[in-house]
Formats: structure tokens, sequence, C-alpha cells
């Protein structure tokens, strides 16, 4: 199993090494020719303004799309369920669009508004979630399932193939999220 | 600052790497950065070059700027301190900076101590020259580190030399058996504990960037494959002819900092780069200032 994860910027080394760790094979995603034969894909952390813009000055935005509408299965994380998201309630141009849902970025305010948390994330239970300029969902469509909420602000959803988390799993020592995402895969 | 909000603001930095923080002192340069694919930006009143042309004494921007700045990006927003000023933090902090730079190009206004960085909530980002400066800087509580390089001359000498150095002194330090560590902590001045982390993990426990004198697409890339985990670029874009193509050029010479034709075809057409001033005809080394 190959799993990639989109390299171009941002927190994706730490994906890696849990991807590796859980003995799964893992790709860095920085150029159109990276995302042939990869068996899922994963999103990650960082500033979703500069990864969006990226994607589309390196020529992987229409083929990550394409993918994921396809069926490939993504797990993304803060920067990379911005991507994900259909609509960005700001107003601001949204990215691959893939996820039936309407994000706020910057949802907690500044650095000095980031956080942790436990909560649980669908089955599991107690998950440490670590907030980092974090957005949250203020809309879901109906065929989303909501898999995790901190004080009533929705922060993981599951539609179809699609993962999208507002916190940080790559940031723990904690693998059940990526182990339950590579169990999905297979 | 309690162990928790040290984690989230070494997190902080770890989503910035990869990418690529830019100088600005107006709202408008802020936004070109940003469309150009900034990660972060700094705001100052004056940009590095300016700062060494100018003289005199450099102090931290006007709040007000600061703001606008805030204002006018979704992006983290950075700003600077002077060495040991924790005023001028404090005051950062109530405006809610999501990164202060305790930095040398500012005037140092303690010629002893850093600011205890310990006492914010605030993360703070330091310079260093070695591995000494950079542990001494993890120690008063800094959550990131950038090389010094020599700031405000567009030559990337000082900034490599930094980079190789630190580098150079982890991978000794991972040779060494743990009962040579209490004396090379000695030499370096630094605590044992941190010194440990080095040895074992064979990297700083947080973030490490290069800063100062990067001008061009390839010398972002150079910084990179020399092990920057990403890069400041202060005078380098906007002094420049044509900054918005320049800083978009140098964000993607960064992510894909090994792939060569791509940085040909990036460095192409890039208009006039900054003219730079080379170490020996300047009287001001900003790197020697906080060690």
């Amino acid at each position: 199993m190959k799993i990639g994860v989109l390299a171009v910027q941002g927190a994706f080394i730490e994906h890696k090494k849990i991807i590796e760790d859980l003995g799964a094979e893992c790709a860095e995603i920085r150029q159109k020719k990276d995302l042939e034969d990869i068996d899922g894909i994963i999103l990650p952390g960082g500033e979703s303004t500069v990864q969006g813009k990226l994607l589309r000055q390196l020529d992987m935005f229409d083929t990550i799309r394409s993918k994921i509408l396809e069926g490939l299965p993504v797990l993304a994380t803060c920067a990379g369920l911005i991507l994900l998201a259909k609509d960005i309630d700001s107003g601001e141009k949204s990215h691959l669009g893939t996820l039936p849902v309407t994000v706020r970025r910057n949802a907690y305010g500044r650095q000095l508004g980031s956080f942790k948390a436990t909560g649980d994330v669908g089955k599991i239970a107690d998950f440490p979630e670590v907030f980092i300029r974090a957005p949250y969902i203020t809309e879901t469509s109906e065929d989303v399932s909501v898999l995790a909420t901190v004080d009533s602000k929705i922060v993981g959803v599951r539609y179809k193939n699609q993962i999208g988390l507002a916190f940080h799993p790559e940031m723990t020592q904690d693998y059940r999220i990526h182990e339950e995402f590579l169990r999905l895969i297979s | 600052m309690e162990q928790t909000q040290y984690e989230l603001n070494k997190g902080l930095a770890q989503m910035l790497k990869g990418g690529v923080i830019m100088d600005v002192t107006t709202p408008e340069q802020a936004r070109i950065a940003q469309e150009a694919g900034a990660c972060a930006v700094m705001a100052l009143e004056r940009i590095p070059a300016d700062i060494r042309a100018a003289g005199g004494i450099s102090r931290m921007s006007d709040p007000k700027m600061i703001k606008g700045i805030q204002e006018a990006v979704s992006i983290p927003v950075m700003a600077k301190c002077r060495i040991g000023h924790f005023v001028e933090a404090q005051v950062l902090e109530a405006i809610e900076i999501d990164y202060i730079d305790e930095s040398e190009v500012l005037t140092p206004a303690d010629d002893i101590y850093h600011i205890d960085k310990t006492k914010f909530k605030v993360p703070f980002v330091c310079g260093s020259r070695d591995l000494g400066e950079a542990l001494r800087r993890i120690a008063e509580g800094a959550s990131m580190i950038r090389t010094k390089g020599e700031p405000g001359t567009g030559d990337v000498v000082q900034a490599v030399r930094h980079i190789r150095k630190i580098n150079s002194q982890i991978r000794k330090v991972t040779t060494l058996s743990e009962d040579e560590l209490f004396e090379e902590a000695k030499t370096l001045q630094v605590p044992y504990d941190l010194l440990l982390y080095v040895h074992k993990n064979g990297k700083l426990p947080v973030v490490n960037f290069a800063a100062g004198g990067v001008a061009t697409p390839a010398d972002a890339a150079l910084m990179m494959q020399l092990g920057a985990e990403g890069v400041f670029v202060g005078s380098g874009i906007f002094k420049s002819g044509d900054p918005a193509k320049r800083a978009a050029a140098i964000v993607q010479a960064v992510t894909n900092y090994t792939d060569a034709k791509l940085i040909a075809e990036l460095s192409e057409d890039l208009g006039e780069a900054m003219v730079g001033i080379n170490e020996n005809e300047i009287k001001l080394i900003m790197e020697e200032r906080g060690q």
C-alpha cells in the first residue's frame, strides 16, 4: 500500500513518519508525476492559501480533484480540510471543493487562541486534539457524518472517501486515526 | 509559559515549514506577499536594507502599522522586538501577534540578557549562528530558530556559514558518547538536557529556518538543500525589480528545492535582484548582536 502526502508546504514529514511507522509506504507529492499509483492521499496542515496556490501552479489541482471524486481515500488535517471544503465562509475562493461543508478559517483567532482538547473522533475515544490557528466547520450537507465536535462546533467529518479534521493528529503520539485511515484503504 | 502552550507554539512553526516568510512594511506589500504564496509575513517599518542605510536606533514598529497588516492578510503575522526589550514583546503580545522575532536587525536594548521568553504565551523566533546560540535561545523559551545571516545585504554567505556550522555541530554531537555530552554542554554553554535531545535526535528540538541575505530562488533552494526547513526573505523581495514575480518564484523554489530544471525556469526574467552589499563593505555587523 502506498500513501501520498502532499508535500508542497507545511507539516508533511510528521504524517509521513506515522504512515511509515505503521508499515505502509509513503511518497511525498511535490509534482504531478508523484500522484501516479498512490492508494490514498494525506493533505497536511500548513497554510491553505500557500498550498492551494502551489497546487495550481504545479499543475496538480485537476488531477488531485478528479482522483478524489473518483474515490481516492483522503485524510485532510487543518489546512487540508480547508483545501477540501466546498465553501469558505469568508467568501474567499474555495480550492478542491470535493467535501460538501463550509469552513471558517482561523475560527479561533490568532496563535493566542490555539489550544488542545480531548474528545471522541467517530468510534475512537478520547483522542488528543491539537488546534493551531484552526478552522471549524459551520455547515455540512446532510450526507456528511460528523466525527468530532468541540464546544458544539464541528471539527471532524467523514463523507464517502474523505475524512476532514480541523485538528492535527500528526502532532501527537496517538496513531489511531492514521490506523483507521489505512484500514479504510485496505 | 505552560508546556501545552509551548507545544502549540512549536507546532505553529511546524506548520510554516517548507514555506517562505516575507518582510513587509505596508498592508499593500502584505497582500502582494500573501498572493505570491508567503506562509507568513514579518511586519516592520523598514526592511533591513533601509535600516542599515538609515543608521541610528531601530525599534519595534508602530502597533497601528502592524494592526493594518494583520487586517490585510489571513496568514500569520510576525513582528520584531529588540533583543532584551521585554516590554516591546509585551506590547506585541497585547496586539495578538502570531510570532515575535527577538531580532538582531533592531538595535539591542540589553547587551547581556535576552528576553525570558518562558514568561510569554506568544511564540518567539530567534536568530543563531551556531548550536550554542540556538540552544541558549531555546532554553530561554524560543519555539523556532533561524540563522542570523547578515540582514539587509543580499549576500547569502553568512546564512550559509551559520546553517553549515549548526548542522556540522549537530552531527558532531550525535557521535559523542553520553558522558562526553557533559563537557560539550560546558563548551557550548548550553543546558545538558537540550544537548541530550540533539544527541538522540540529530536535530534541534524546534524548527530551524534560514534567514539573512536570501535574494534569489537559487539562494532559497541552496538554504533548503543545506538543511533549512523554510526561508525568511527580507530585503530581497521588495528591494528587487519585480517583487510579486520574485516572491512567487522563491516560494516555488522552496517547495521543489532539488529540481534544478524547475529552478532554472523560475529564475528567468525576474528583473533586477537587489544590488546587495558585501560583508567587507559594511561597518555594522548585525550577526554579532546577542550571543
